[in-house]
């Protein structure tokens, strides 16, 4: 039913990117939007070169954020360094079952899915595979939704770091880990807003 | 009036459409009821919701929002306590210790994410919004509304409150921990901020008309 449904590409026309304005396609290369200014693009600029380069460099930075500790306490000569899923078995032990859930869904389950779910996007597009658009619309949304949850270990960093400062007898260091897990973070960010959600739609495989 | 401007491009005039982000499906326009969502019939994207806030109410809530992150930022946020010794953090205290301790790149995220971002977000559309009441377009509105878009994805408030609940529960183990006034503001943000995230920034482009330099 929805095939029939015209889509702006075939009717010459181009939605603004940042206002939303319906503006005419005049063939020109660099036209603006009359009402905001930005330029005009029919896709996103290079999606799905931009989209890899960005998941592959977010990825190589995944790994020393789980590999290096993020974070040393220290009390009475006992030091410990904690990586991210030992810090979440320490909560789950220590601390609450329920909130060793949510960080473990947030800093590691919700960045893994997030590169699972862009390459399977990048890859069907790419493939103009015409199987389950409309799911694969929806996934890409989830994406979008979930996907800043993620910076919340890099916070419980912060505070504690600030927090627990009573000199010799304990202190709370951040480690290297939280750098490069701060940075995974924001580059799969920008990887899945340089993602066109469109390119799903189009059926060919050109990304201009 | 809007002038005709003859080069133009634009053609929201003639035929008031909407085309879908996600999939670039085309539709012609309808005004929405109360409390009604319109949906792309091909990849299912939110369209268009109707709001129940007029321009006043959205000014109000933003001015609230202004207020309770002040409060979010100026309060402690908790109390830690060992041996009579008290220390308590402010979200500052936790940037400026971040950077202290060799974890620049941390700290500025922090303090772009939780301080400058939302700050950033709230004046500009409370600026926005405060023409908008009397029916103007703010001065600048068109570089506001850029930017309000480009600022949309990077405001994280309501992950540090998760973040703060996180924390409390690890020091908890080994520490006293004193909840202070700030949690419970940037707890009251994180609510605030969930209802102006609904709100469409593409309306206000249509909510006040161009006016002829």
């Amino acid at each position: 039913m929805s095939a029939d449904l015209p889509r702006a590409d075939e009717l010459g026309l181009i939605g603004c990117h940042v206002c939303g304005l319906v503006c005419r396609d005049t063939g020109a290369e660099h036209a603006h939007c009359p009402r905001c200014h930005s330029s005009l693009h029919r896709r996103k600029t290079a999606s799905y070169s931009r989209t890899w380069a960005l998941l592959i460099a977010a990825f190589i930075f995944y790994i020393p954020a789980n590999v290096l500790p993020i974070m040393r306490t220290a009390s009475v000569g006992d030091i410990d360094d904690n990586t991210i899923l030992s810090g979440v078995i320490e909560l789950w032990v220590k601390g609450s079952p329920d909130l060793a859930v949510i960080v473990f869904t947030a800093s590691i389950m919700v960045p893994v899915l997030k590169f699972l779910a862009l390459v399977t996007l990048l890859w069907s597009s790419h493939r103009a595979s015409p199987w389950a658009r409309r799911q694969r619309s929806k996934l890409y949304r989830l994406v979008e939704l979930i996907g800043y949850w993620s910076m919340l270990d890099v916070f419980v960093v912060a505070l504690l770091t600030a927090l627990v400062q009573f000199g010799v007898l304990s202190l709370v260091e951040p480690l290297p880990g939280v750098v490069f897990f701060g940075l995974t973070v924001v580059l799969t960010m920008f990887a899945s807003m340089s993602f066109d959600p469109r390119l799903i739609w189009d059926g060919r495989e050109s990304d201009d | 009036m809007t002038s005709p401007d003859p080069a133009s491009t634009r053609m929201a005039e003639q035929q008031p459409l909407l085309i879908c982000e996600h999939c670039d499906t085309v539709y012609r326009r309808r005004e929405l009821c109360c409390g009604e969502v319109a949906r792309c019939l091909r990849c299912d994207a939110i369209l268009e919701r109707h709001h129940r806030l007029g321009v006043g109410g959205m000014f109000a809530l933003v001015v609230t929002a202004m207020l309770v992150f002040v409060q979010a930022n100026v309060w402690p946020i908790v109390t830690l306590g060992l041996n009579g010794q008290l220390i308590s953090t402010t979200l500052w205290g936790a940037i400026i210790m971040m950077w202290r301790e060799h974890s620049q790149i941390v700290s500025v995220l922090a303090a772009a994410t939780l301080f400058f971002f939302p700050l950033c977000k709230m004046s500009l559309l409370g600026w926005v919004l405060f023409f908008a009441q009397r029916g103007q377009r703010a001065p600048g509105f068109r570089q506001a509304m850029v930017a309000l878009h480009r600022v949309g994805p990077w405001t994280m408030s309501e992950v540090f409150v998760l973040g703060a609940l996180v924390a409390i529960v690890k020091a908890r183990v080994y520490f006293d921990v004193i909840l202070n006034p700030g949690i419970f503001a940037y707890a009251a943000l994180t609510l605030l901020i969930t209802v102006f995230a609904s709100i469409d920034l593409r309306r206000l482009w249509e909510l006040v008309p161009e006016t002829p330099a």
